[in-house]
């Protein structure tokens, strides 16, 4: 089991968080102006990295808050994890980097 | 060499010394007129029926580790074809009635044994869905009957049908005409039939990008084993169809999930058909080695790891364990993961993309073993005419952006 560090409430169990899905995916800003392609990237299209990915999680059973984190989906090993609204971290920095 | 009960007793008689290699180890050569990356079951009957059915001989299948070493070799050998929709219906029952053929076509004894699978249901819910998919199999021709508590005891005397579970068996589906084959033994078949048409099968050779021309259509790939010219590439990587197709510039609505799976210590036959209960994440049934073969659900987040978390195992022991009490002093041997490829409605991708000259299937979800036949067969029929053959034509790339999504995510009865 996965020990996920939860920005609001520190190092919690994997069981108590939800993954949910890839992270800083916009939403349209100008609905009407998207075309059929511009929907299928924004709802189904996906970047599923093998390496360093940045994702959402909820730490559901905990202090119910959304966050993102990056995470080695080789490795499953947790790089950082920061709030949401925060700016994204620089991937190249983490990957020579120890646990944030 | 042909197999059959002679080359046997022969073989036999002279200390099984003489079997010939199933197929060669080539060097790859500069060109193909088709290369396939991914030698697990479904790229390599795509090379098979390349060959046998549209003449295309030149043919590589590449395979960054060893043949039938990913999802083919990783997953539990569940084979139905009792899906809701026509068009779902239309290619797992094409692979089913392929499978039926597949050891006399093959010349290879894939042990294909159509034992039936059990579908339970627990809930409400679950018994409309269910009678919903046997009556819509029906009007498609693919078989599937309900069994009540009692029926389905009879047919499986392990299962617990108990009312005192915290999810009793309600009912369930059969599909009579399903059951499992020997995973390795279709990876191993479908490769022995290729290379016997001159296919190069080559191991060890990871795809690092693919190469396209001036006018943007494919051109070859780069490997680790160098460069390889070809006019026509087919992606068939499962987990990894995100990586390689990422290399031709394509985002795929894909994501990879580790899908687990475990064995039990090998037992005397006790089990006599395939029980699947999605709503409690159980898949079991037992292999000729006696072992039992068990399947759990997709892990919760995206991973290459080929692990999983131990609480998911843990979750589809303790259903396997309720349902059939017996198990419960069972050894486990192994666990493993496989990385799983899923859509978002949880139905394949197969044909064309925007690259000429390039193909993929992928999106196979956590079922792809039970449709590698049909799903070589219209892929090989895809990539030689240059258009989808009519049964996979709805499963394009396209629907995604035109809105025709062929929504198995509720309707193929898992609970995802």
């Amino acid at each position: 089991m996965l020990i996920v560090r939860c920005p609001y409430c520190g190092d919690r169990p994997e069981i108590e968080f939800r993954h949910a899905g890839e992270a800083h995916i916009v939403r349209p800003a100008d609905p009407d102006a998207l075309t059929d392609a511009g929907w299928a990237d924004f709802l189904y299209n996906r970047t599923n990295s093998r390496g360093l990915h940045r994702e959402r999680w909820r730490h559901t059973h905990g202090c119910g808050r959304f966050f993102n984190a990056v995470r080695d989906t080789v490795s499953d090993f947790f790089l950082a994890t920061y709030k949401t609204g925060d700016p994204k971290p620089d991937l190249g920095t983490l990957e020579k980097g120890s646990r944030a | 060499m042909k197999h059959s009960i002679f080359t046997l007793f022969s073989q036999a008689i002279s200390g099984h010394q003489g079997w010939p290699a199933q197929w060669r180890d080539p060097a790859p050569k500069s060109a193909y007129d088709v290369v396939i990356v991914g030698a697990g079951g479904h790229g390599l009957a795509t090379a098979y029926y390349l060959a046998k059915e549209h003449g295309i001989t030149n043919v590589a299948v590449l395979e960054k580790g060893w043949l039938g070493g990913g999802n083919t070799g990783r997953n539990t050998t569940i084979i139905r074809s009792n899906y809701l929709w026509d068009e779902s219906a239309a290619i797992y029952d094409h692979a089913l009635k392929l499978w039926e053929g597949l050891s006399r076509e093959l010349n290879y004894n894939v042990m294909f044994s159509p034992r039936g699978v059990l579908m339970l249901a627990h809930t409400v819910h679950d018994i409309q869905v269910f009678k919903r998919h046997v009556h819509a199999n029906r009007l498609n021709g693919v078989d599937n009957e309900w069994l009540t508590p009692e029926q389905c005891k009879a047919f499986c005397p392990p299962l617990n049908i108990s009312r005192d579970m915290r999810y009793p068996v309600l009912g369930g589906a059969l599909q009579r005409r399903g059951g499992a084959a020997r995973h390795d033994a279709v990876a191993w078949g479908y490769a022995r039939g290729a290379d016997g048409f001159g296919v190069d099968i080559i191991q060890n050779c990871e795809v690092t990008a693919i190469r396209r021309d001036a006018s943007g259509a494919v051109a070859g790939v780069e490997t680790t084993r160098g460069e390889i010219r070809a006019k026509k590439v087919g992606v068939v990587a499962s987990g990894h169809t995100s990586v390689i197709m990422a290399m031709g510039g394509i985002r795929m609505p894909l994501e990879s999930f580790p899908l687990q799976a475990l064995v039990s210590e090998p037992v005397k036959p006790v089990f006599p058909c395939v029980v699947m209960s999605n709503t409690i994440h159980a898949y079991i049934s037992q292999s000729d080695k006696g072992e039992l073969v068990i399947g759990a659900g997709t892990d919760v987040y995206t991973s290459y790891s080929q692990r999983g978390a131990l609480h998911v195992t843990t979750h589809t022991i303790e259903a396997i364990c309720e349902l059939f009490p017996m198990f419960r002093r069972l050894r486990m041997l192994r666990n493993w993961g496989g990385i799983v490829d899923v859509t978002p409605d949880r139905s394949p991708i197969i044909g064309k993309t925007p690259v000429p000259g390039l193909y993929v299937n992928c999106g196979w979800g956590t079922g792809g073993f039970k449709a590698t036949p049909g799903s070589g067969h219209v892929f090989a029929d895809t990539i030689a005419n240059d258009r989808p053959h009519p049964i996979n034509a709805p499963f394009s790339l396209e629907r995604f952006r035109e809105g025709v999504l062929i929504d198995e995510a509720a309707a193929a009865a898992v609970a995802h």
